[in-house]
């Protein structure tokens, strides 16, 4: 606190960091992601599952929606009767799973990317401006957002589904609807502690308009809280497509999805395991590697954890909640 | 207390006020229940007739007020494959469920403590770092995958529970499992880093200089503190699954309560059916939510009533 006192002279902390280079940055975010090794296998498998849902035609082995009949239900290359043509087993058509998988990642990152910058952009404006204005506005969005957070959200989006169709476009709309909360939450809750940032007050006493003290002094340090709850957030929407695809509620036939995989293969469990198995390893294992890297994102994001993980048990695994 | 219970059951009127609306919105203006509860082939006099039977030729206002008095008198309409109320028809499905959140969430508490507390003794060693990869892992994999390998392995496999259904005291078994499993993973965190804070403090220290027990020390004394987090958010994962997250393991399971209903009335385009079972969710989610909150305020004396 003693540091912050002397503060008022400096217009915003956040200026000399952002005169460093970005490659500069990038490497020494690297070094100190190398040293949490679970953090960085995780960063590891988001790289690779958006390389290969942006690059999914140049790399599947078969058209994945090709179907071979005489090839049905064939099974993955290690089991007896497979082939290394087929190195997961093909599906009750004679389509090849691994290249399902692969296609498959693509709506994933779709929905998960459209969720997560409109919900994001849409919560995080809303929550700052209510925690920069307070009073009335504040009290008025904080009743909506916390009687929006009661609402029975998953039935909710299920009706809406049901009743507008689905498409990939309304699973979109519908998490964005139910997933702008939890930035408006955290928005608000990081302006109001900043707000009585000194930096702040001394902005405001120079003059600044609201507009500015907002984009120019408050926004830049929200940063990494958001950018945790982004990453968090990207990792439950994958799990929500998937799910809703499942229910027969997402993405459609035609179209690739892991959940809906998942539920063509389910009148097979009995006799053919590796069609609902490799799609759910793929989602399971990409969630996995999302959240391995928001638990060190979230300790390096935020300096009194940093000081904790540093001071004390180092090499621990993120450490704290999700 | 008693001003605030008035405060929390008036925000509550606010929630299901919007939830009924929100409802009303979906299925009269967004949707068209005349053109998914008829067949494709009706005549547009037939489409009429349906409409003046429900009352959907009146002015949408009126409308919204005819569903509310039809609420505010128990009659939620009438469930439109079932030919019954549609209420009623909710209610049937709705101890099933609850008995499969109750018994899944009480696994998840047990399990999540157990873990939490195991993994906090020695931060940082191996058995440490096994139980939060684990708890990682299990609110990584969906659940309604989670549910089919457990079939899988134990129903066709292994034989040892049903796959399907609610047949015999086993059968709650797999569904409670899948169930428990994020909730497990995201309380056991909790609990492990709430109990590493809470064993670092001096009072921890005092007791063992006083020469209580290792049981008494950490099981008494530190557990007590360090549950206040897990709780409020384990609280949260309750009301989360009875508002929809048990859907997917109920139609997974076969599990006939309200959440496979759900399911069935959106295959079936029972929107009737669809709406009460949305509202009397809502209803019992702020009712959870205001009991929920009270008990809270009981045990941790550190949360000031109102504030």
């Amino acid at each position: 606190m003693s540091a912050t006192m002397i503060a008022p002279q400096v217009p915003a902390p956040s200026e000399p960091a952002k005169r460093r280079s970005l490659a500069a940055m990038a490497r020494s975010g690297l070094r100190e992601l190398w040293s949490d090794k679970a953090g960085f296998v995780g960063l590891l498998l988001v790289v690779i599952f958006v390389l290969v849902a942006l690059f999914a035609p140049l790399l599947a082995p078969h058209d994945p929606s090709a179907q071979v009949l005489a090839d049905r239900l064939s099974p993955p290359f290690w089991e007896h009767g497979g082939s290394m043509r087929h190195i997961l087993g093909t599906d009750q058509l004679g389509r090849d799973i691994f290249s399902r998988i692969m296609y498959g990642s693509r709506v994933s990152l779709l929905v998960g990317v459209s969720v997560v910058l409109i919900a994001g952009a849409v919560g995080t404006t809303v929550g700052v401006i209510s925690g920069y204005f307070g009073g009335r506005i504040d009290g008025f969005i904080m009743r909506v957002v916390d009687t929006q957070g009661a609402f029975p959200g998953l039935l909710l989006a299920l009706l809406i589904l049901a009743a507008v169709g689905p498409s990939v476009h309304t699973v979109i709309i519908v998490l964005c609807l139910d997933g702008w909360l939890m930035y408006a939450r955290v928005a608000r809750g990081t302006v109001l502690s900043l707000r009585e940032m000194p930096y702040v007050e001394a902005a405001e006493l120079v003059g600044c308009r609201s507009l500015r003290v907002m984009v120019r002094h408050v926004a830049p340090n929200m940063t990494s809280p958001i950018l945790t709850v982004a990453v968090l957030e990207f990792a439950r929407i994958i799990l929500a497509e998937a799910v809703l695809s499942f229910l027969g509620l997402g993405v459609q036939p035609p179209q690739m999805s892991w959940g809906l995989e998942i539920a063509e293969g389910q009148d097979y469990v009995y006799s053919a395991w590796w069609l609902v198995t490799f799609p759910g390893i793929a989602i399971a294992v990409t969630v996995l590697g999302v959240n391995m890297f928001a638990s060190w994102l979230r300790v390096a994001a935020d300096p009194q954890e940093r000081e904790k993980r540093f001071a004390a048990t180092a090499g621990t695994l993120g450490g704290g909640s999700i | 207390m008693g001003r605030y219970l008035v405060q929390r059951i008036g925000q509550g009127l606010i929630v299901i006020i919007g939830v009924v609306t929100v409802v009303f919105v979906v299925t009269r203006v967004v949707g068209d229940p005349a053109k998914v509860m008829l067949p494709l082939t009706s005549t547009a006099a037939q489409r009429k007739a349906f409409d003046h039977q429900l009352g959907l030729d009146k002015p949408l206002i009126v409308q919204y007020f005819d569903f509310w008095k039809g609420i505010l008198h128990g009659d939620f309409g009438e469930s439109y494959v079932r030919k019954q109320p549609a209420l009623h028809v909710a209610l049937d499905y709705l101890p099933a469920t609850l008995e499969l959140v109750f018994v899944g969430m009480a696994v998840a508490f047990v399990l999540a403590v157990t873990i939490g507390v195991i993994a906090a003794l020695r931060p940082g060693r191996l058995l440490d770092r096994a139980v939060t990869f684990v708890s990682l892992i299990g609110l990584s994999v969906p659940q309604f995958w989670l549910g089919l390998l457990l079939i899988i392995l134990f129903g066709v496999k292994l034989g040892w529970f049903p796959v399907s259904g609610r047949d015999g005291a086993t059968a709650i078994v797999l569904p409670a499992i899948t169930l428990a499993a994020p909730t497990t993973g995201r309380t056991a965190m909790v609990v492990r880093s709430s109990m590493i804070d809470e064993l670092n403090k001096q009072y921890v220290l005092t007791a063992e200089a006083k020469g209580l027990s290792a049981w008494r020390r950490i099981g008494v004394h530190t557990l007590r503190n360090a549950l206040a987090p897990a709780v409020t958010l384990f609280g949260w994962d309750l009301v989360r699954a009875l508002a929809g997250f048990d859907v997917v393991v109920e139609v997974v399971f076969g599990w006939t309560g309200i959440g496979h209903l759900a399911y069935d009335s959106i295959l079936g385009q029972d929107f009737t059916e669809l709406q009460a079972i949305v509202i009397l969710v809502a209803i019992l989610v702020v009712v959870i939510n205001i009991c929920m909150d009270m008990v809270y305020r009981l045990i941790d004396p550190r949360v000031k009533v109102g504030a």
